[in-house]
């Protein structure tokens, strides 16, 4: 028997919160959660400075790769299996690519990725190709395997059904993800008939589409990623806690490049300040690393570095007001003056954040040869995009999908000490 | 994270308007590709490189007012329209983008007259420029078999890309 199709002596289970069980028989499958790569994922959460908002959220991303793994899974054995449409011999590919889709995120990812100018996705490659344990596995099924699994998790594999499973507007990462995040933070907004949606899903020459039948399943899936969207993933608390934590690391790199001396080296981080980083350093970053430096970093002689630590790592964080840019712009580079002349850095301590800044999207029909919307296939063979069938899904996606808010530390402001009156006209302004 | 915004508002107001979303993302990613500092996240969708951050960046910019977005029903297919508009020339200067220089602005009115089809293959073939030129039109073929691109299409996207870089001056 070949590597690719040997099967465990007996079936490996997992216990899941979302999915109750999640089923591994493919020894290739269970070689890869143990390797090292994998594991990593336990120490990076899957939604970063969340659990500061909501303190459920402190689940990982490995457990949301298995359980992208699980749906997929579920999708190919039981809804694909022995339909003319569905290739099998994609099977392996697949679900290897489901549970290996996250591998390359780093530490609070948005945030570092943002500060660094990296992007996990092209970790995840080098993972999957490079000299590690997960590459050493793939390549056990054959030399072009890892290559394989690789190209669907970048979606340039030539089989597009395969890459819709795991990247699409209706995909097993955003419904494992959707379920996941409301589970841990404890709302009941992510909740829909995923099961429902496994049963109705059809594979058709390049894409999956959802049986019509089942559209009142894929609309409670938009609602609950809306609704997801609005209360979760842009809390203002989460996206300011975000912010200071972007600021810290932005704040140890301008001191690196200016020379600080700092008491606590960022060893970790230098290859990542100058830009000559390697694959095994940023798998040694994970979170526990970062927020060890941030501790360590409150005592530093910097005020600003040491300030911004204290503020992530105490939960002291920044206050916020709506901000409406394309009125108040002219008052953004006034408070930028009155900032400086408080000496507070805006640099710093005034940042405006929009929800284009943010790594979440919501479903958008969108224009043709834009993306690949939802469709629904009708009784008699039709294909129709999701939103000219569904009032609902229409009545949404033409809402406002932005949000703009300007973050600052208040505690600086109302706090007694100098330049009482010029504090005061601040935040006269941030009323 | 202003001046992110304002350096598409100044993209879209060089190029005198943009007519298609597709045309706009492959413009924008073909800028970066040539190192003008833009910064939205690209990945590769179904129709070549893709930001979901431009795509909202852009929302954004249309609730600000600083663009316009007009809808072109085409019968089967929707296709938008994007302009400047005044409070964005003034949001750009006021954002203290620099100004776009000579040779973006000629980069940006090269792209604007080609078709989006045409973009989507350049745009495809650079996403792959870390490849030699074989495999890259090997991979092109893979991703966009259905398209058909021909020979002649294929050197004709090559040639755009190298004076555009000559322009810039990258190589």
């Amino acid at each position: 028997m070949s590597y690719a199709t040997q099967k465990l002596a007996e079936e490996k289970v997992f216990k899941d919160p979302v999915h109750r069980y999640i089923h591994v028989r493919d020894q290739v499958i269970w070689d890869l959660i143990g390797a090292k790569e994998f594991q990593r994922l336990r120490r990076i959460k899957q939604l970063g400075t969340t659990y500061l908002v909501f303190h459920g959220a402190e689940h990982s991303r490995f457990n949301h790769s298995l359980g992208v793994y699980e749906i997929v899974r579920r999708i190919v054995d039981d809804s694909f299996s022995g339909r003319p449409e569905w290739d099998d011999s994609e099977r392996l590919v697949v679900l290897c690519a489901a549970l290996l889709h996250d591998l390359g995120h780093g530490p609070f990812s948005h945030a570092f990725e943002n500060v660094f100018g990296l992007d996990h996705e092209y970790f995840t490659q080098q993972i999957i190709v490079g000299d590690t344990d997960v590459n050493e596995i793939l390549k056990r099924v054959s030399e072009d395997f890892p290559q394989r699994v690789a190209d669907v998790i970048g979606k340039t594999y030539p089989n597009k059904q395969v890459v819709s499973l795991i990247s699409s507007q209706i995909d097993a990462d955003r419904m494992d993800y959707l379920q996941r995040d409301a589970y841990f933070t404890g709302v009941s907004y992510g909740q829909f008939d995923m099961e429902r949606i496994l049963r109705v899903m059809r594979p058709r020459e390049d894409q999956v589409v959802i049986k019509s039948s089942g559209m009142h399943a894929v609309e409670d899936y938009i609602m609950s990623r809306y609704q997801m969207y609005w209360q979760v993933y842009f809390h203002p608390v989460s996206r300011s806690a975000e912010v200071v934590l972007t600021k810290i690391l932005h704040r140890a790199k301008a001191l690196s490049e200016m020379g600080y001396d700092f008491e606590q080296q960022p060893t970790h981080f230098r290859g990542f300040f100058d830009g000559t980083y390697t694959l095994d350093e940023y798998l040694a970053l994970d979170e526990g690393v970062l927020l060890t430096y941030f501790q360590l970093w409150i005592k530093e002689k910097d005020p600003i570095l040491s300030d911004l630590s204290n503020r992530f790592v105490n939960r002291k964080l920044f206050q916020y007001i709506e901000f409406d840019l394309a009125k108040d712009y002219m008052k953004m580079k006034e408070l930028e003056l009155l900032f400086k002349k408080a000496g507070i850095d805006p640099e710093y301590y005034l940042v405006f954040d929009s929800s284009s800044d943010l790594p979440y999207d919501f479903y958008r029909p969108g224009e043709e040869g834009e993306r690949i919307p939802i469709h629904l296939l009708k009784p008699n063979g039709e294909i129709r995009e999701l939103s000219r069938e569904s009032e609902i899904v229409e009545a949404i996606t033409g809402k406002r999908r932005t949000d703009h808010k300007l973050y600052f530390p208040e505690d600086f402001l109302t706090k007694d000490g100098k330049k009482k009156a010029l504090k005061k006209q601040i935040l006269d302004l941030l009323k | 994270m202003i001046e992110e915004h304002a350096k598409i508002v100044q993209f879209i107001g060089a190029a005198d308007g943009i007519t298609g979303r597709k045309k706009l993302q492959k413009m924008v990613y073909i800028a970066k590709k040539l190192q003008y500092p833009y910064k939205e996240k690209y990945e590769f969708h179904f129709y070549g490189p893709y930001s979901e951050e431009l795509t909202l960046r852009v929302e954004e910019l249309c609730n600000m007012g600083f663009l316009q977005e007009e809808r072109q029903d085409k019968g089967s297919y929707v296709q938008y329209k994007y302009q400047m508009t005044d409070a964005g020339e003034h949001f750009t200067q006021m954002a203290q983008v620099p100004e776009a220089t000579r040779d973006l602005v000629a980069c940006i009115d090269q792209m604007k007259n080609k078709s989006s089809r045409f973009l989507e293959l350049v745009s495809t073939l650079l996403y792959f420029d870390y490849l030699p030129k074989e495999e890259q039109i090997e991979k092109l073929h893979v991703v966009k078999g259905k398209l058909n691109f021909t020979k002649e299409e294929i050197d004709e996207a090559f040639t755009f890309v190298m004076n555009l870089m000559n322009e810039r001056a990258i190589q």
